[in-house]
C-alpha cells in the first residue's frame, strides 16, 4: 500500500477493486491482480499466481533423464532451445563430458536464434499493447523462418525437444545452413524497418518511458536478472560471467540502460538481438569442424550400424531407451542465459534412473514478485506496459 | 579439507570465525563450494554473506528437499558474489514433525515468493515471512505435494484405468 | 450470373435451394448458418504454448481472418467460440466454466491442444485431464503444440458444425441434457 495512505481511515475514499485476470486481453499469460484503485490510480495490487502449475519438479522425479527435455521445452516456450540446452549441459556437467567444438557453436547459434525469436515476441506485443499492430505483423513473419530452421534440425516448431545430452542426433544439412545465413541476412533489413516504426515514435515514447521503473540496487535485491536487471544498470550477463558452450569465443557487448523503465527494457531487448544476429555471423564465419557429438555411452544412442552387429552397442541401446542407465550421484546447479534472465537447474542425483530432485530457477517467477511494488502508484494503463515490458510468459512463472 | 580456490579459503575461513560450530559439512562438488549449516543460525549467516565484507549480494535460489533416508526435510540456498564471480550453496536439514525456519526475505525480498513456493511444496515454515500461504497450488489443497510419499498423478481420476497401465 | 473462366480458382457451391431469375429460396437453417460460419467471433483463451501458436495463426503467413474470425473478442458476452489453447489446471477450471457460462447462445467450444483435450504430458496432481471435465467441447485438436494448419483445420471443422446446425438444437432434449450433465442450467 502506498505509504502515505497506511495510516489513514480508507473507507472515507471512494475506492474500487477491480480485478486484471486471470483471463485478460494481452495475451502473455493466466495470472491475477487484484488492484484497489482511487479512480484511475492504483494504490494496492495484490498478485496470484498459479493458474497453470503444471507440477514439473515432481513430473521430473518420475522421469528419466533424457525424457525430461520435453518437459523443460515448456518453461520458457517462446525460445524453447535455450531451455533444451541448459538440461542436456546441466546433464552433461554432472557425467564430465567434454563437448567437441562444433556442438558448441551449432548451440550457440540454435540459441542465438531463440533468444531473437522471444525479444520479437515480446517487443511487438509491447508496441501491439501501446496499439501498433502493423510492427507485430511484419515481424512476426521473421519468425516463422526462425520456424523453419527449427524444422529442419529437430522437426517441431515451438517446443523442440532440440539436441540430446551430448550433442546432436545428426549434423546439420546444407538447407540449414542455408536458411540461417538467409536469415541473417533478412532479418536486419526487416528489424531496422520496424525500429523505424516503433523506436522514436511519439506515442511509443510516451507511453513507455516512466513506466515500471525500478533501481538497480532494488532490482537486485528482488532477484531481477537478465534484460531487466540490465535496463536497471548492472550488466550481469550469465553468458560472460559463467561462460558456457563457447561464449568466451564471441565478442559482444552488454546493452546496460539507465532507468530501468519500459523503454530502457525495449531497447536493451532490441540491442541484444543485434548482438545475437552478430554472434550468428562469428559462429558462422568460425565454424570449426568435427564430430557432431561427443561420446556419452549412458545417453547418447549408439549408430545404428553398430546397434545391428555389435553386441555391447546393443546392450547400450535397449538401456538407453529403457531409461535404465544410471549415473553418478551428486549434485550440480547450470545455468544459462535465458532470454528473460538467469534460467537455472538444480539437479539431485541419487544414482537411480530418474532425478533425485531437479529444480528449476526460473526467472519470471522470480521477477513477477516486484509487479505489485512496481505499478503500486501508477495508472491501470502504465500497468499494462509494465507487465508486458517484464516479459512474463505464464509457463515459466508456474512451472 | 583442501580448498584449491583463494576465495572459498577466505569464505570459510570467515564463516568459521564466526560461526564456529554452525558449520557442518564442507565439500566442492562440481566446483562449487557447498556447505552444510545449522539451520537456527541460517539467517544470521546469510546476513553475514551479504554484508559488506563478504560480498555476496545476490540471492539466486531457494528450494525445498525431502531427504527420503533420514526423512528430513531441508532448504538449499544458492547465493552468489557478482564481484568476485563466487557461487555458495548452503544447506540446511530440518526435523519433519517441526519443519521451521527463519525466512530470509528480510535480507532479500527476491526470496519472498520463493519461500511460499517451498511452503507449497514441502510444508517448511518460515518464521518472520510476512505473508507465508500457498502460491502454485489450490488454497484448498490439505498436503504437501512434492514430499516422496506423495504420488504424481491426482489420486480422485476415476477414468485411468490400471490394468492397462501396467498397474 | 457470371461466368467463372478461371478454372483454378474454387467458388464454393450455395446450399441446396430453389434459384430462378432474380430469387435464391433455401431453408432458414441454411442460410442463417452460412451467415454464422464465416462471421464467427472467436474468444481466445490463450494459457501456455498452444496460445503461442495461435499468435502465429493470428498472424500474416497462416491468418486466420481470411475464415472470418477477424475479430476477436475478449469479452465472452460478445463471442461465440471459445477456443481453449494450453494447460487448464485445477485452479483455473472453474473460470473456465464461467466464461462459458457467460456466453450467450449459440456458442460451441474448440478445446487446442492435448492439453485441453485429455491433460496432454501433465497427468499430475494439478492438471484438470481435459476440459470436457468441465465444459462441452465440439471440436478437439490433439498436437502438442498443433501446427497452425491443425488449428485452421479445427476452424473449419467448427465452420461445418455450425453450418450444418438446426435451428431447434438448442432448445432440443438432448441439448438440455448435455448441459444438465455438466450442470449448468
Amino acid at each position: 500500500m502506498i505509504e502515505s495512505l497506511k495510516n489513514k481511515d480508507l473507507s472515507e475514499m471512494n475506492l474500487n477493486t477491480i480485478n486484471l485476470g486471470p483471463t485478460h486481453p494481452a495475451t502473455h499469460g493466466i495470472f491475477q491482480n487484484v488492484l484497489t484503485m482511487d479512480g484511475e490510480k492504483i494504490l494496492h495490487a495484490e498478485s496470484t499466481v498459479g493458474y497453470i502449475h503444471r507440477a514439473f519438479e515432481k513430473l521430473a522425479e518420475h522421469r528419466p533423464f533424457n525424457q525430461i527435455t520435453p518437459i523443460t521445452d515448456r518453461l520458457n516456450y517462446c525460445s524453447s532451445p535455450i531451455n533444451n540446452f541448459g538440461w542436456e549441459m546441466t546433464m552433461e556437467k554432472l557425467l564430465g563430458v567434454q563437448l567437441p567444438k562444433r556442438v558448441e557453436y551449432m548451440r550457440v547459434i540454435i540459441m542465438e536464434l531463440a533468444r531473437i525469436a522471444d525479444h520479437v515476441i515480446c517487443n511487438s506485443i509491447l508496441a501491439v499493447d501501446t496499439g501498433a499492430l502493423t510492427g507485430f505483423t511484419h515481424i512476426f513473419q521473421q519468425r516463422e523462418k526462425i520456424y523453419e530452421i527449427y524444422e529442419e534440425i529437430c522437426g517441431a516448431r515451438l517446443t523442440t525437444n532440440i539436441g540430446r545430452i551430448g550433442g546432436f542426433e545428426r549434423d546439420f544439412n546444407d538447407k540449414t545452413w542455408k536458411k540461417i545465413k538467409d536469415f541473417v541476412q533478412e532479418f536486419p533489413k526487416a528489424f531496422k524497418e520496424y525500429e523505424a516504426l516503433v523506436n522514436r515514435n511519439r506515442i511509443f515514447m510516451d507511453r513507455t518511458i516512466g513506466t515500471g521503473a525500478v533501481s538497480a540496487e532494488e532490482a537486485l535485491n528482488y532477484g531481477f536478472t537478465g534484460p531487466n536487471l540490465r535496463a536497471a544498470g548492472l550488466d550481469y550477463d550469465v553468458r560472460v560471467m559463467n561462460p558456457y558452450s563457447s561464449y568466451q569465443d564471441f565478442d559482444f557487448t552488454i546493452p546496460v540502460g539507465k532507468q530501468g523503465d519500459s523503454y530502457d527494457r525495449y531497447m536493451v531487448r532490441s540491442a541484444e538481438m543485434w548482438n545475437s544476429i552478430s554472434i550468428i555471423k562469428q559462429a558462422l564465419e568460425k565454424m570449426p569442424d568435427g564430430p557432431y557429438h561427443a561420446d556419452v555411452p549412458e545417453f547418447y544412442l549408439p549408430p545404428k550400424q553398430d546397434v545391428y552387429t555389435k553386441m555391447e552397442a546393443l546392450i547400450y541401446h535397449f538401456k538407453i531407451v529403457m531409461g535404465e542407465t544410471k549415473v553418478p550421484i551428486g549434485e550440480v546447479y547450470h545455468s544459462v542465459e535465458g532470454a528473460n534472465g538467469e534460467l537455472g537447474f538444480y539437479l539431485v542425483s541419487d544414482g537411480g534412473r530418474t532425478p533425485y530432485r531437479l529444480h528449476f530457477r526460473r526467472p519470471c517467477f522470480i521477477t513477477y514478485q516486484a509487479y505489485a511494488k512496481l505499478i503500486e502508484g501508477s495508472v491501470l494503463s502504465d500497468a499494462i506496459i509494465t507487465m508486458s515490458s517484464l516479459n512474463i510468459i505464464a509457463g515459466e512463472l508456474d512451472a | 579439507m583442501e580448498l584449491n580456490n583463494a576465495e572459498y579459503t577466505k569464505v570459510v575461513d570467515a564463516l568459521k570465525s564466526r560461526f564456529p560450530n554452525s558449520i557442518n559439512d564442507i565439500g566442492v562438488p562440481y566446483e562449487t563450494l557447498t556447505l552444510s549449516v545449522d539451520s537456527a543460525e541460517i539467517k544470521n549467516i546469510i546476513a553475514f554473506l551479504a554484508s559488506e565484507e563478504l560480498g555476496f549480494s545476490f540471492l539466486t535460489d531457494v528450494c525445498g528437499m525431502h531427504y527420503e533416508s533420514t526423512d528430513e526435510l531441508g532448504v538449499v540456498y544458492h547465493i552468489h558474489n557478482l564481484y568476485t564471480n563466487t557461487r555458495i550453496r548452503l544447506k540446511t536439514r530440518l526435523p519433519k514433525s517441526k519443519p521451521e525456519i527463519d525466512s530470509v526475505t528480510s535480507i532479500f525480498k527476491s526470496a519472498n515468493w520463493q519461500e511460499r513456493e517451498t511452503y507449497d511444496f514441502f510444508g517448511i515454515i518460515f518464521k518472520g515471512h510476512p505473508d507465508l500461504r500457498r502460491i502454485l497450488n489450490m488454497d484448498e489443497m490439505d498436503y504437501f505435494p512434492l514430499r516422496k510419499e506423495y504420488p504424481l498423478e491426482d489420486g480422485t481420476r476415476t477414468d485411468k484405468n490400471d490394468s492397462m497401465f501396467g498397474r | 450470373m457470371a461466368v467463372n473462366t478461371n478454372n483454378k480458382v474454387n467458388i464454393v457451391a450455395p446450399p441446396e435451394g430453389h434459384s430462378d431469375a432474380g430469387f435464391f429460396a433455401t431453408s432458414l437453417d441454411k442460410a442463417v448458418g452460412l451467415a454464422r460460419k464465416n462471421s464467427i467471433w472467436p474468444l481466445p483463451f490463450a494459457t501456455s504454448c498452444c496460445g503461442i501458436e495461435f499468435m502465429a495463426t493470428m498472424a500474416s503467413n497462416y491468418d486466420m481472418a481470411r475464415f472470418g474470425a477477424e475479430r476477436l473478442s475478449f469479452s465472452p458476452r460478445q463471442a461465440d467460440l471459445l477456443m481453449v489453447m494450453g494447460t487448464i489446471s485445477k485452479k483455473m477450471g472453474p473460470v473456465v466454466k464461467q466464461v462459458y457460462l457467460q456466453m450467450a447462445e449459440p456458442r460451441w467450444v474448440i478445446a487446442v491442444g492435448a492439453c485441453a483435450s485429455s491433460g496432454g504430458i501433465f497427468d499430475t496432481y494439478s492438471v484438470l485431464q481435459g476440459i470436457d471435465k468441465v465444459v462441452p467441447v465440439d471440436v478437439y485438436v490433439p498436437g502438442c503444440p498443433p501446427r497452425p494448419e491443425q488449428i485452421i483445420d479445427g476452424l473449419m471443422r467448427i465452420q461445418d458444425l455450425i453450418g450444418n446446425e438446426s435451428l431447434r438444437r438448442r432448445n432440443s432434449p438432448e441439448y438440455k441434457a448435455l448441459l444438465n450433465s455438466y450442470g449448468i442450467k
